[in-house]
């Protein structure tokens, strides 16, 4: 049997719903994208229901403490094509079972959505590290990010608590939306201007001082570094490529 | 005048680059009176050098004029360097600007000492009261306690500060005694007492009134230069271990000595940095610190020194193989702990996973067990039977045919000639 979504968190839940309804013997989840049809297998197409998946949320919510419930939801902003298969089952086993069963780790579905969480929830802390803003003429610290997973949902309350008294913009280029502090609230946003000019506020769009604040910042950097004990494999393990063109300091002046 | 501050701030940040601690974890200050900055539990590192240390905070002096005459310091009174000094409100600037564009988790700041200890004390107490008083900043502060610097200051900078340190310099009284004729570990111990009494008072304090402020939250910690001095390991880690138990340390740091003069009492200039031993002995601190490990067991009078060649943890599993091999679907944490190629993520997941069945070794793998090292050490549910017992010294071979370690690589490059 194969079940057939739309990929979003709600049609997840909902196919869970139905799994139970029914209780096929053999099941697999694809999302439309990935679906291909199969002349022996029999589908299942699944329409999303708010009640259904609403249900099923609190049901896990019910069995899974708030860090594993935090876990499923992470693995979810993965957008991995295999993770929603793996969720689904992984769900499916906790219902099935005795609460506690997702300290199973001998159990392949308990083990990757542990894992695939951990590698989100590192995403999401190399944002909360890596992000540079750049303070824009109309005073916006503004910054855009290309994060390898949907991991703005997560970033929102660590950056709210802490810049509580300047207005900011994180955006990611990838996803095509960005999260806006307005002083009181985050509120969800799109811009529509060149990618290029997202990734890059021209420089009139800056803050006089913007540039003096970035150019003491490249020599605190080289400053602080210790010529002798130079170790770029190790510098690289933390700061792999593909984050330098956030960071301010690996641009040249 | 941008110019001079960019000069200032190369000059300031370079004489501040060898206090190795950077981190910022351990304070959960909150941005109550909604200004700027909050404390990160864990810390967050917003980037790392070219030689891989950490960036998280804005590690600059005050001032490098200094009246003491240290031997292993760059800032000595008798070196001959470009001398500057920060005004308070060019640090509160940079701070509060590196801040908002979240370049940095907050400032480290220390100071040469110029007069005396009380007026450079004050002069540090002035930048974080600024910071924290006029621009409402919650961020992390790692302030120096200055030695000889009055209880009453010392304790006002608690108020505001996260984190404090004193450095021991040297691992031993006699160390020091030879590079810093003027200083004594002494003078480091009272004032670490003090602060430690105080942070002791305040939490009781607490406990009653709710309204008690924070002092100290993210705790103290100190520096020793490792290899300056001719002391072993176990002199450095036993000095460690007493000052963790004395005065709960949140962390000793352990820097390798970087050669910055001609003087003869230390190794000279041009020689490597000892950062394999400096890494050997941050394993031991992690081992004791999380790993349940007395410092005894891993360093005594028959073992002065770390093995170069493989870790401690390793070391020590192969001088007490009487302990193994350990079962993994029966024995306590404590003792999956110590297997070699276990940490503490993996013993944490064995121990919850084996309620649900015995482990195989494919699961063992999966969950992220460095199998090829551990499977000298343990039983599961299908490991093969073994007729043969080997030998400490067979072991460790089959491990370092293996394995090739990042130091020994880098060590036989230098030796080729052509």
């Amino acid at each position: 049997m194969i079940y057939v979504f739309d990929g979003s968190l709600e049609g997840l839940l909902t196919a869970i719903f139905e799994y139970f309804e029914r209780k096929p013997k053999s099941i697999a989840l694809k999302t439309g994208k990935l679906f291909q049809p199969d002349a022996f297998t029999e589908t299942l197409h699944i329409v999303n229901d708010r009640k259904k998946a609403d249900r099923v949320w609190q049901g896990l919510q019910k069995r899974l403490d708030g860090q594993w419930s935090r876990k499923f939801y992470c693995a979810y902003l993965s957008e991995l094509p295999e993770i929603h298969n793996s969720l689904f089952h992984f769900a499916c086993y906790i219902f099935s079972n005795e609460a506690g069963a997702e300290k199973n780790y001998g159990n392949p579905y308990v083990l990757v959505t542990s894992q695939i969480a951990t590698k989100v929830e590192r995403e999401k802390h190399r944002m909360e590290a890596f992000i540079r803003f750049q303070h824009t003429a109309d005073g916006i610290f503004y910054c855009g990010i290309d994060p390898d997973f949907n991991v703005l949902p997560l970033i929102v309350k660590h950056f709210k608590d802490r810049y509580a008294d300047q207005q900011w913009i994180i955006y990611d280029l990838k996803r095509h939306y960005g999260l806006f502090y307005n002083l009181l609230s985050v509120e969800e946003i799109s811009i529509e201007l060149s990618n290029q000019n997202l990734k890059q506020p021209s420089s009139n769009q800056l803050s006089e001082k913007e540039e003096l604040y970035a150019n003491l910042w490249k020599d605190y950097f080289k400053s602080t570094n210790i010529e002798s004990r130079k170790n770029t494999k190790l510098h690289v393990k933390h700061v792999p490529k593909r984050y330098w063109k956030y960071l301010t300091e690996k641009q040249l002046e | 005048m941008s110019e001079r501050l960019r000069e200032k701030l190369n000059i300031l940040a370079d004489a501040a680059k060898y206090d190795v601690s950077c981190s910022s974890s351990g304070s959960d200050r909150k941005n109550t009176n909604k200004g700027v900055g909050n404390g990160h539990t864990s810390g967050i590192c917003h980037t790392y050098t070219e030689d891989g240390r950490c960036v998280s905070l804005l590690k600059i002096l005050l001032t490098n004029h200094c009246i003491f005459d240290c031997a292993y310091c760059v800032s000595r009174k008798s070196n001959d360097i470009e001398r500057a000094a920060f005004t308070v409100d060019e640090v509160v600037e940079l701070t509060m600007n590196f801040y908002r564009r979240n370049y940095i988790e907050g400032l480290f700041l220390s100071s040469g000492i110029f007069k005396n200890a009380d007026f450079t004390m004050e002069r540090l107490l002035r930048v974080v009261k600024k910071l924290r008083l006029e621009q409402n900043y919650n961020g992390y502060i790692h302030l120096k306690t200055i030695p000889g610097a009055s209880d009453e200051l010392i304790k006002e900078a608690g108020l505001y500060a996260d984190r404090m340190s004193i450095n021991l310099e040297m691992p031993t009284e006699s160390g020091l005694k030879l590079l810093a004729p003027e200083k004594s570990h002494q003078d480091v111990i009272k004032p670490l007492a003090f602060v430690q009494n105080q942070i002791v008072q305040f939490k009781d304090e607490k406990k009653l009134i709710k309204s008690v402020p924070k002092f100290v939250p993210a705790g103290q910690s100190t520096q020793m230069v490792i290899g300056a001095t001719p002391e072993t390991d176990k002199d450095i880690m036993y000095t460690a271990d007493r000052f963790y138990k004395n005065f709960s340390l949140k962390r000793v740091y352990y820097s390798g000595y970087i050669p910055i003069s001609n003087d003869t009492r230390m190794p000279i200039l041009g020689t490597q940095p000892p950062l394999l031993r400096e890494n050997r002995l941050y394993q031991t601190d992690w081992l004791m610190r999380f790993y349940g490990f007395n410092v005894r067991e891993i360093l005594n009078d028959a073992n002065p020194h770390l093995d170069i060649d493989i870790d401690p943890k390793l070391s020590w599993a192969l001088r007490n193989l009487h302990h193994f091999p350990v079962d993994i679907n029966t024995a306590d944490y404590r003792m999956i702990l110590r297997i070699p190629g276990i940490g503490v993520g993996s013993a944490n997941k064995i121990v919850q996973a084996r309620k649900f069945g015995k482990l195989h070794i494919y699961q063992l793998k999966n969950i992220g067990v460095s199998y090829n090292r551990a499977k000298h050490f343990i039983k599961c549910a299908d490991t093969p039977f073994q007729m043969k017992d080997f030998q400490s010294t067979q072991i460790k071979a089959f491990i370092l045919a293996e394995s090739q370690s990042k130091y020994l690589k880098t060590d036989i490059q230098q030796l080729i000639l052509f």
